[in-house]
């Protein structure tokens, strides 16, 4: 299985282009651990903060940005360049949007106010 | 120089996302957390500006405004219950910008330079393309649903999953001959074509009580198709951001489907909640119609009393009002706690959302797992819009369309109250037996003003 697996790797690897055999394999490693670390990290998000979650990792992806930002300024046609103006946009609008919306949702979320329940279980798992 | 400049703002932008999901795990934390990965983010963007093969930075700049100033207007003037929405939307622009970027690698390598790529360029380019593109309308479609710019109930056709397979499978297998030979550009738009076609076939066919998994889904894939972009441009923070991405919507996905008892395949080809169910059981009986002063009365004297807030309290906007009569209760010595269903609401953790907004502090808060053994020492139950999550034929009738679901089980509550807008059946068309109890009282009208009425009438007995 892994044997076949990185048959493949290698060949997709060894056509003409940017990414070098090596370039390749430390990408799929960082995605490897990312994955394991993202599913750790992630689980221990209680569902009370999951619509917060859900809107910070959608800021946090759009780090598409900094390829949009590549595309729009860099060496390319006209019609690329143009593509990259549009995805600037938009992953822009989930960057700052992204961030500020989560910020105010937490900033709602408080411990307690006054009197009230005091059996606080704080809302974890 | 700069290449090391560059590189090191993307390793600490990468640590810094890391650290700002990690501060989600609790709410003290998390504010803090997430200014650290903004600033994480900012990093990123300035170090990327100091790239030699920037050539102008006219477009980037005028880009880069406009997109923040969309993205700090929306934020600034949108309402919380608009948040199911904005979310939606907020993939479709995460997936466009994706998609965008690999259109564009495309284009430039193979249609504009006449040149070829490399499989592995073009296998990373087609799964950003494929995920991005199908995100894109999915979301909008999912956003269109949620504004309620089209019905929320399923639409569907005969053939309907063969055509969505069938359509799947082509593009899958263009896809496949792409990454073979990379240089057919009509190919390539024709694949970019079906999956934009294929999000929308995607999502037609699922209601609105299943947003919870479509959103958890296209967050995901939202995230994929910006790690598949790191592949292309072989850029290591997009791949570390888009897989914690992906795999955080995965996992959301994942909780939906379980506290639903369905798996991912019958969220998105069961069509569930079209008007066809028949099944579910014919209920005997009547239901018991009560006043505001009598519900007030009862819950003046209980001792405890249990909120199950529903989709329904976010349409009649009532999160506020709900928190005035548990004010007006704790004034009154009662004990007040608010249940919550995961699946409750349009998206992972709405109904938390809204409550915060009204104030509720989240230590009255509870999950269903943490509520259940408390509902029989539960003097009134109240159920705010919601159906499906308190229905007991998920637990006894094993024929029930939702048999096996986890439901708050307010059954068990010495008095249950539905607050409901009607005598209607709920989303998906079925009795809910919940309803011809005994001990149900049901107050009809719009739930803000009920609530409302029942705040006053709490403060005078």
């Amino acid at each position: 299985m892994s044997a076949t697996f990185s048959i493949y790797i290698f060949l997709l690897a060894e056509g003409t282009g940017v990414a070098s055999p090596g370039g390749l394999i430390s990408a799929l490693y960082v995605f490897a651990l990312a994955a394991f670390l993202g599913y750790q990290v992630i689980s221990r998000v209680p569902p009370l903060l999951h619509t917060p979650l859900m809107s910070a990792t959608n800021a946090i992806s759009a780090i598409s940005v900094v390829g949009s930002i590549l595309t729009a300024g860099g060496k390319y046609s006209d019609v690329s360049r143009f593509l990259g103006f549009i995805a600037v946009v938009s992953a822009m609008i989930n960057v700052v949007g992204g961030f500020m919306i989560t910020d105010r949702m937490l900033k709602m979320f408080k411990d307690k106010i006054g009197g009230g329940a005091k059996d606080a279980k704080e809302g974890g798992r | 120089m700069n290449f090391y400049v560059i590189e090191f703002s993307y390793l600490l932008a990468s640590i810094l996302f890391i650290f700002g999901l990690k501060s989600l795990s609790h709410p003290k934390t998390a504010r803090q957390g997430m200014n650290m990965a903004a600033a994480g983010m900012l990093v990123a963007i300035v170090g990327t500006m100091l790239h030699h093969e920037i050539i102008s930075y006219t477009w980037i700049i005028v880009g880069l405004l406009i997109g923040g100033l969309i993205g700090a207007a929306m934020s600034i003037w949108m309402p919380m219950t608009a948040m199911p929405q904005r979310t939606a939307l907020s993939h479709a622009f995460g997936a466009l910008a994706a998609s965008l970027v690999g259109i564009a690698e495309y284009y430039q390598h193979v249609v504009h330079e006449q040149g070829t790529m490399s499989s592995f360029k073009m296998t990373a380019i087609g799964f950003e393309v494929l995920f991005g593109s199908l995100t894109v309308t999915g979301s909008l479609m999912a956003f269109a649903k949620l504004q309620e710019m089209m019905r929320g109930t399923p639409i569907t056709y005969k053939g309907q999953n063969v055509v969505n397979v069938l359509l799947f499978a082509t593009a899958a297998v263009i896809f496949i001959y792409l990454i073979y030979d990379p240089t057919r550009s009509t190919l390539f738009y024709v694949m970019v074509g079906l999956s934009f076609l294929f999000g929308i076939l995607l999502v037609m066919p699922i209601g609105s009580a299943d947003m919870p998994v479509v959103m958890s889904l296209m967050n995901s894939y939202a995230g994929l198709a910006s790690a598949a972009t790191g592949f292309a441009i072989d850029n290591k923070v997009l791949i570390i951001a888009g897989t914690l991405d992906g795999f955080s919507g995965f996992i959301l996905s994942i909780l939906m489907c379980k506290a639903m008892n369905r798996s991912v395949t019958n969220v998105l080809f069961g069509a569930f909640g079209s008007a066809s169910t028949d099944a579910g059981t014919v209920v005997e009986g009547t239901m018991r119609e009560i006043s505001s002063e009598d519900v007030a009365v009862q819950l003046a004297y209980a001792r405890q009393v249990v909120f199950v807030p529903g989709y329904g309290m976010a349409t009649a906007q009532a999160q506020h009002a709900v928190r005035e009569l548990a004010e007006a209760l704790q004034h009154k010595g009662v004990n007040v706690k608010y249940a919550i269903h995961p699946v409750a609401g349009r998206m992972p953790g709405h109904m938390n959302v809204l409550l915060a907004e009204a104030n509720v502090p989240y230590s009255q808060l509870y999950e269903l797992e943490q509520i259940n053994p408390e509902m029989q020492a539960t003097d009134v139950a109240v159920v705010i819009g919601a159906n499906d999550v308190v229905n007991p034929d998920a637990r006894d009738n094993p024929k029930s369309p939702i048999a096996g679901m986890p439901i708050i089980e307010v059954d068990k509550a010495q008095n249950v109250v539905v607050l409901k807008r009607g005598k209607g059946k709920g989303f998906s068309g079925l009795e809910n037996p919940l309803f011809f109890k005994s001990n149900t009282g049901m107050l009809y009208g719009d739930a803000k003003s009920s609530l409302s009425k029942l705040a006053q009438d709490v403060q005078q007995a």
